[in-house]
């Protein structure tokens, strides 16, 4: 009884064991449902941010890559915090293919 | 139009076997005529649950191998009327038979049962796919805890490829105290994870283990314990009824509740 009341005491500190399991598991749901290989997310990763880096500097600490589930959609959630956006011609420059 | 319905979890030890056996007993007290087919070549043990093993002759190899009836084969449960099972073969594994004998074999026994329930075996191989082959509609068995209900979910997108639905869900081994203590999911959780419709949930119960023991399904008990009450809730919904989910936490026996079941079952 004492044991109960004092876990409970103290998991309302450090997040339930409960919300644990919950948290993993729409992050081990979003992986398997997406179906995505960890190097596949891996590159993409690394495709998207080099992208994104041509036109602002990014924080490289506080970045975030995951997949989410919500609802039974799968969402890939990307946090990328900006340290600086770069002068304006890199995005001046069209792709080839683009142009009207 | 009779149901054939496959009970199934991808993981192991969640209770298939269990609801199956409960499940099939309930349906069969409710007037129906059930049928319940063991679908783990191999591996086989809803005889033991229904307390049927001494009884069993033939099994679905034989009837497949055309060396006997399907009738020979089916195991008539005395003490439930209505009731039958068609035993898996013991001796030979899964890949012994082909999903498409099976097909033939569960839309056999759908002609005279207005349920098939097919328990499936654990995993998501040849076996289960043998059981899902003659399936129109899943029971997804889950526990509140990760691994199972990770495993369900891949269950779920199986089931969905091969176009077995409805796909309903039994959250199973619930333990309302933990779960208040929140040291367990809420079927709140894990219902949102698997956005499936949920059709039972069935509380963690001591009796199930001293069921096992006697091979008798816990629904048969003269005084239900709370997973017996739950599991015939579910029957009832299979049926159409409309059944109110109780609480959760009245799903925990209190002390009283124990006593009292305890005295009516070895005084009274």
């Amino acid at each position: 009884m004492l044991l109960d009341f004092l876990d409970q005491w103290f998991s309302r500190h450090t997040g339930s064991s409960r919300d644990q399991a919950k948290q993993r598991l729409k992050l081990i749901l979003a992986h398997d449902r997406a179906d995505l290989t960890p190097a596949a997310l891996e590159s993409m990763r690394l495709e998207i941010l080099a992208v994104v880096s041509r036109y602002v500097e990014l924080d490289s600490e506080g970045l975030q890559f995951s997949l989410a589930t919500e609802e039974g959609t799968t969402a890939l959630i990307a946090n990328l915090p900006i340290r600086r956006v770069k002068p304006l011609q890199v995005s001046l420059s069209q792709p080839e293919g683009e142009r009207a | 139009m009779s149901r054939i319905i496959v009970i199934t979890s991808g993981k192991g030890g969640v209770g298939k076997t269990t609801i199956t056996a409960n499940l099939g007993t309930a349906l069969a007290q409710l007037g129906r005529s059930v049928v319940v087919v063991d679908a783990d070549f191999g591996l086989r043990n809803l005889d033991l649950l229904l307390g049927l093993e001494n009884r069993v002759v033939y099994t679905a190899l034989e009837v497949i191998a055309g060396e006997c009836r399907l009738e020979q084969a089916l195991v008539k449960d005395k003490r439930t009327s209505n009731l039958a099972l068609l035993p898996a073969a013991q001796t030979r594994n899964k890949t012994a038979v082909k999903p498409e004998q099976m097909r033939q074999l569960v839309s056999q026994l759908s002609d005279n049962h207005d349920y098939v329930l097919i328990d499936s075996p654990a995993g998501i191989e040849q076996g289960f796919r043998n059981a899902i082959a003659g399936a129109t509609e899943a029971i997804i068995i889950t526990t509140p805890e990760l691994a199972a209900v990770r495993d369900a979910d891949r269950v779920v997108g199986l089931l969905e490829a091969a176009e077995v639905r409805p796909t309903r869900l039994i959250i199973n081994r619930l333990r309302p105290d933990m779960v208040s203590a929140n040291q367990m999911m809420s079927v709140e959780d894990v219902v949102e994870v698997l956005a499936i419709p949920l059709v039972g949930i069935v509380p963690e119960d001591r009796e199930v283990i001293v069921s096992t023991n006697k091979g008798e399904p816990l629904v048969l008990s003269s005084h239900p314990p709370l997973a017996a009450q739950a599991l015939q809730r579910i029957a009832r919904r299979l049926e159409g009824e409309t059944v109110d989910f109780p609480n959760v936490a009245s799903l925990g026996e209190s002390f009283w509740e124990r006593a009292k079941r305890f005295l009516n079952q070895r005084v009274i």
